[in-house]
């Protein structure tokens, strides 16, 4: 299985990690790769089970876009990852998975991720008229808005929000031995 | 050219309908009576579980995921516990995974004993639902028993299980699971051979085999169509490796078929349970690593180690080594999995949840279409949609 993974081109670091496979790709092979995955009768990854993003604001190419596909006819997953900057765009998968639909529209909602070629591309998770993508790392936890009915006006108003105590982020590290044996000994060698 | 007029009515269906289960909104296309377009207006319930994740330890994490699929809630900490475990690179010991198995089947019955009855309910049979919670209720006293919640037992926790069950238990489940089979027999008789539940449910929402797949469909949707695919026979988790069960399959499909694969697999439980209770032996209860786990209470009365244990452990939390996972359970309603994101500190970096559920919904418009109004109600009971995991 590794090594017809290692066949295709387009994928690259591909580990085998016991329970999943996982590999790299570069965001223009996507509909090429995912066609062969999922045709290529020895690898059958004929179910897309999700589509998700990691945020790392720190890095130029800040998201990391992460497909997890599974093969019941080889029991096996395989966790695909593409990079992508800010403002990029990434081609949709919904002519290849109809699942993805959900998937996508889900990543656009919470992370800004923008899909070419999706069919309806809207927010799915948030309230309508939401401002944001609460899942990026900058996005407040407490969020921009709050809701209240107003008695007065008769109807529910969106106001931004206010904090009777700020957000306490304490923290507890500190220089006694730490919680991990293999953490530890990394900071011991140093 | 003729002109064809286009006449159809927009009807907006929920947020507030007892057929909704929960707060789905609707918005259905109709011609006359028959569906055109559903278009299900999901997020109401959103609670930003995976933010919220992401500001909590490993161990504050756990009880979320009680809250996500609210009837089913010992499979999701399953599944966040086996992903946590498998970062730390740490087994549980046997006890705990023979427990684990037995609650997780616990947790599957409570759930197709709510789902089954519901769904009669929907299709307009009332006496099911009676019966049904009168047997949650003797099964929520197991979940009493062990964690001290009906519900949001926040029991399976990175490293094993909270606590041991109490004295006397084993044969109370015993006991108990020798009698359950009969109370399925009669739920059986009220349901299976009844003429209005048949055509309510026979070939309507039927979906095929390579559909399902194609849907992201997992658990009994998928099985229903015919796919014998269960996780806890291909990649078996946990105990589910020493115990024999069956896989039921349908052969079309449709609401029917998926409401018997819940009944039989109801039966499996019980027997996995029963299989469970000959093979447990007494033993450690979570691993002995007090850098994972707290220490005994009563330890902490004379030991200060143990007493700087509990302190780091219940404040900072145990630092989770760098890497990434995903782990799925057979939850009841399908593959539930966490993809679990760690930068080595005590907090996760991000917590993917899959609910089996979005998918199912998902499809919801494609298997409604052609279908009448009311059927809608009949094909949303059987997919089995609880909000709590789906809007996350």
């Amino acid at each position: 299985m590794l090594e017809e993974l290692n066949k295709i081109k387009e994928l690259n670091l591909v580990t085998d990690n016991k329970i999943f496979y996982s590999a790299v790709f570069s965001k223009e092979h996507l509909t090429k790769l995912f066609n062969e995955l999922k045709n290529n009768e020895s690898l059958g990854f004929n179910q897309l089970i999700d589509i998700t993003a990691i945020d790392h604001p720190s890095k130029e190419k800040r998201f990391e876009l992460v497909y997890i596909l599974l093969s019941m006819k080889q029991n096996k997953r395989v966790i695909l990852k593409t990079h992508l900057e800010e403002n990029d765009n990434i081609d949709s998968l919904t002519e290849i998975f109809q699942a993805s639909n959900w998937y996508e529209r889900e990543c656009y909602d919470l992370f800004g991720i923008k899909f070419n070629n999706h069919p309806d591309l809207r927010r799915i998770m948030t309230d309508y008229n939401f401002e944001g993508f609460p899942l990026r790392k900058d996005f407040p936890l407490t969020g921009h808005t709050e809701v209240r009915y107003d008695d007065v006006e008769k109807k529910v108003v969106y106001e931004p929000v206010k904090l009777t105590q700020e957000y306490r982020d304490f923290d507890y590290t500190s220089p006694w031995e730490g919680m991990t044996k293999g953490i530890d000994d990394q900071s011991e060698q140093e | 050219m003729k002109e064809i007029e286009v006449n159809t009515t927009t009807i907006n269906f929920g947020p507030q309908h007892p057929a909704a289960h929960g707060v789905l909104r609707l918005v259905v296309e109709l011609d006359g009576e028959v569906v055109e377009r559903a278009e299900p207006h999901i997020g109401l319930l959103h609670r930003g579980t995976e933010k919220l994740i992401e500001y909590k330890t490993y161990l504050q994490a756990v009880p979320y995921f009680d809250r996500l699929d609210y009837v089913s809630p010992m499979c999701q900490e399953h599944a966040f516990a086996l992903a946590t475990e498998k970062l730390l690179g740490i087994e549980v010991p046997q006890r705990a995974q023979y427990i684990r198995v037995i609650f997780a089947e616990i947790t599957r019955l409570l759930n197709h004993l709510l789902n089954i009855p519901a769904y009669a309910a929907d299709i307009g049979a009332v006496t099911p639902f009676l019966w049904c919670f009168e047997e949650r209720e003797k099964l929520l006293q197991f979940h009493e028993a062990v964690s001290g919640a009906r519900f949001h037992a926040a029991y399976f926790r990175p490293g094993g299980v909270h606590q041991d069950m109490p004295e006397g238990m084993e044969e109370k489940l015993g006991k108990h699971f020798e009698t359950l089979p009969k109370f399925i027999d009669d739920l059986e008789s009220l349901l299976t051979h009844n003429r209005i539940l048949r055509q309510r449910s026979v070939d309507i929402g039927v979906i095929s085999k390579d559909e399902a797949i194609e849907w992201g469909c997992t658990g009994p949707v998928l099985r229903s169509a015919g796919v014998p695919w269960d996780l806890r026979r291909s990649q078996p988790y946990d105990a589910y490796d020493k115990v024999e069960f069956e896989i039921p399959v349908g052969k079309k499909g449709d609401c029917f078929d998926r409401y018997l694969v819940r009944i039989e697999e109801m039966r499996q439980s019980i027997s996995i349970i029963q299989q469970c209770l000959k093979q447990i032996k007494s033993g450690e209860i979570s691993v002995i690593d007090n850098k994972i786990t707290p220490p005994k209470r009563s330890e902490m009365k004379h030991s200060m180690e143990s007493l700087i244990h509990h302190f780091k452990l219940f404040t900072e939390g145990y630092r989770v080594p760098e890497g990434e996972t995903y782990n799925a359970v057979e939850a009841p309603k399908g593959e539930f999995g966490v993809f679990l994101v760690s930068d080595g500190s005590s907090k996760p970096y991000r917590c993917k949840i899959r609910a089996p559920g979005f998918a199912h919904l998902q499809t919801l418009d494609f298997l409604s279409q052609g279908h009448l109004m009311a059927d809608i109600a009949a094909i949303l009971g059987s997919l089995d949609i609880v909000f709590g995991e789906i809007d996350r």
